[in-house]
């Protein structure tokens, strides 16, 4: 190797760093879609590259459904006061309330596609015409079809069928009023990668990504936390084991796996060994149907 | 451990989809939550066996109509590289979206049916492989256990795709016969092919030299945006963000900011934070002059013994890529790199069969016509010709109504 060789992970970050700063220096009003989750947490990493000593172009911005994990909620609070940089929440919650909606029934009621309306919401309250986020490519297939940058109509809608053709590193971010783009910085990195990445840099995550105990329910094989967010039947078995989240999203459908990894290079070869998809393993809601990101998206979803 | 980026061209009839489920499920990429959805996809289709091309058509509209329309990207590794393949669709009405996957590409798989031989379509392939300037090309003979193994039949497909290569002026070519159905020679190489003196599929892909591809002579540094934090400890603090898209750049070095033609000297370098006396291709960083000019996005800084052209009339090999067509006299802009400038089609010279490499006298163009053109910019564009230097010579046209990416042009 010569010493102007770069590793994987190099190429990716510089990439990513190449696409923060194509979104500051196109748009005007952009903000960074922070979930608390890991993916989000590296994006947060790489603006700090792309951007200091300056300051973030762009807030970071919550959709919370109220459903979250309260670990994830401390430390997006503790991230944004240690950074200094501005943090905007916006709560499904009051989207529920001012619009009438109705909240889902069942079981696990998720208000994860209810998301959506406070995310659009958020974007015209704030015109913003970027917002960048964590998703990647390899988490589902219609993922893998999605450009980096990625148009979304003034209803929030993506239109697989008509997507800009994205040539070299050349990222076409001019909208039309009422528009607005999504921008996917870490579209190339796969679940290792991110995990590779955190341990290089010495990230530091919400405390529910390691091995811990919790009281949970078996539900078709899945380990899902009990909370007040979900109903327990009287057949359900309250169990309490040593599980950690392989990702965040809501309590409500975000399961958990049973592990002992309790620090990175645990988890590394824990997802290194595993036969199951992230996604499969741990969103309960993408079951559903063969299109259902698809779906999710062309109604304005992340 | 380093990256390779690949497209796959072809069609389902090729095996294009059976290739890439055959390297993903080898490598131990797909994941049984993955491989069961699929199963039980397949099970609602006539054949009854599992069908790898469900892994990669991720759109309903693909999978209802059993074809590949738009470019997906698929990921694996081993322990030696990361690879991301560009699956992109073969056929001639996708010709836009193969150009798209391949603009990003360190190496093309063409393959070839053993029982066809070099067809159209192969030829299509690489003429646009040739365009884009695709450094590596291996022509994956597939589908020899239809033809017995026979190494005659590889040998004639061999001698005939040779003559396109050299017609092409592609560099690098490296032929491999395969049976992506039975896994021949595509992980280990197979006792069949034993004729076969080269490499198996993957461990070509995990030794082709790509470090030697990124361009580290010419320094090239489009300026993405100035960091100027204006607080009090850092109140002169202007730093030029960017990338280093080719060559390197060490602190002392004289460089001039083009299209503005002024000079300085680098002052500093930052990459990652850090203070570092050289960046170089592919690094992201910012740099720091020694004279306070003014810079601005969309400039380039390159160094002063090295200067791109630059100019306001380019000729231009474009692939048209919108519905509508292409008028000449229209204005369009132009991006290349975070370069932004009005520009007018001026002429067609040309139009390019991408058959048969035939020019023909053109007007207006198509959807997927690419076509010899001449653009006028309202301001000089610092450029490097296409083909020495794709990362400098690469533009898109966008609509400046619409807003949509109409064209893609390799500068000449």
């Amino acid at each position: 190797m010569s010493k102007y060789s770069l590793d994987y992970l190099d190429h990716l970050e510089s990439e990513a760093i190449h696409i923060f700063r194509e979104v500051a220096g196109q748009f005007e009003r952009p903000a960074l879609l922070f979930s608390g989750g890991k993916d989000s947490i590296t994006l947060v990493q790489l603006a700090l590259k792309a951007f200091r000593p300056g300051k973030f172009p762009f807030p970071l911005v919550h959709i919370d459904t109220g459903h979250n994990f309260p670990e994830a909620l401390e430390y997006r609070d503790q991230l944004a006061k240690t950074l200094g940089e501005k943090l905007i929440v916006r709560n499904v919650e009051d989207t529920i309330k001012a619009k009438h909606l109705t909240e889902p029934k069942g079981k696990f009621a998720s208000r994860n596609a209810l998301q959506t309306y406070t995310l659009l919401d958020t974007i015209e309250e704030f015109k913003f015409d970027a917002c960048i986020g964590g998703a990647r490519r390899d988490e589902e297939k219609a993922r893998a079809k999605e450009r980096i940058f990625s148009v979304r109509d003034e209803f929030g809608q993506w239109d697989p069928k008509l997507q800009r053709p994205e040539l070299w590193n050349t990222y076409n971010g001019r909208i039309t009023k009422g528009e607005n783009v999504r921008v996917f910085p870490i579209s190339n990195w796969t679940e290792l990668d991110v995990w590779n990445y955190i341990r290089r840099e010495k990230i530091e995550l919400p405390s529910i990504y390691f091995s811990h105990e919790r009281e949970v329910i078996d539900h078709e094989g899945q380990l899902v936390a009990v909370s007040d967010f979900i109903k327990l039947d009287d057949t359900d078995k309250v169990l309490r084991k040593k599980v950690r989240y392989r990702t965040v999203g809501d309590m409500t459908c975000t399961a958990a796996v049973e592990s002992h990894a309790s620090n990175i290079d645990d988890i590394i070869s824990e997802i290194t060994a595993t036969k199951t998809s992230e996604r499969g393993e741990t969103r309960i809601d993408d079951k559903v149907s063969e299109a259902a990101m698809e779906d999710r998206k062309k109604n304005g979803y992340f | 451990m380093d990256l390779l980026r690949f497209i796959t061209a072809g069609s389902v009839d090729d095996g294009k989809s059976t290739l890439i489920g055959r390297l993903l499920y080898d490598s131990k990429s797909i994941m049984i939550d993955q491989l069961e959805a699929i199963e039980k996809q397949s099970k609602n289709k006539e054949q009854g066996e599992i069908d790898l091309a469900l892994l990669t058509d991720g759109l309903r509209a693909e999978r209802e109509q059993g074809i590949t329309i738009d470019v997906a990207y698929k990921y694996f590794s081993t322990p030696k590289r990361k690879f991301i393949i560009a699956d992109a669709p073969g056929h001639i009405q996708y010709t836009r979206n193969m150009v798209t996957g391949a603009s990003t590409a360190d190496l093309a798989i063409i393959l070839i049916d053993a029982r066809n031989g070099v067809v159209e379509q192969t030829r299509r392939h690489s003429i646009i492989a040739s365009l884009l300037n695709i450094p590596h090309v291996v022509v994956a003979i597939n589908k020899m256990d239809l033809v017995d193994y026979s190494q005659d039949v590889y040998n004639n497909i061999v001698i005939d795709y040779a003559e396109v290569a050299k017609s092409l002026g592609l560099k690098d070519v490296t032929y491999i016969p395969i049976s992506a159905m039975f896994g021949d020679n595509i992980v280990e190489k197979s006792p069949k092919l034993s004729w076969y003196e080269g490499t198996s599929l993957l461990n070509f892909l995990e030794s082709v030299e790509v470090d030697k591809d990124i361009n580290l002579t010419d320094p090239r540094f489009p300026v993405q945006y100035v960091i100027r934090p204006q607080t009090e400890e850092l109140h002169d603090y202007r730093g030029y963000a960017g990338k280093v898209i080719s060559g390197i750049y060490r602190t002392g070095d004289a460089i001039t900011v083009l299209p503005s033609g002024h000079t300085s000297t680098i002052k500093s370098i930052e990459h990652n934070g850090k203070e570092v006396e050289e960046v170089f291709a592919p690094q992201s960083a910012i740099l720091h002059l020694e004279d306070d000019i003014d810079i601005s996005r969309g400039d380039i800084i390159v160094k002063s013994d090295n200067l791109p052209k630059l100019t306001q009339e380019l000729d231009v090999v474009l692939c048209w890529m919108d519905n509508k067509p292409l008028v000449t006299g229209n204005k369009y802009l132009l991006q290349i790199n975070s370069r932004l400038v009005r520009s007018v089609v001026k002429e067609i010279e040309y139009k390019l069969d991408v058959n048969t490499l035939q020019k023909t006298d053109a007007t207006s163009a198509t959807l997927n016509d690419v076509i010899k053109v001449k653009i006028k910019t309202a301001s000089p564009i610092p450029y490097d010709s296409y083909s020495e230097l794709r990362e400098n010579g690469g533009a898109i046209l966008i609509d400046e109504t619409s807003h949509v990416t109409v064209g893609a042009c390799m500068i000449q």
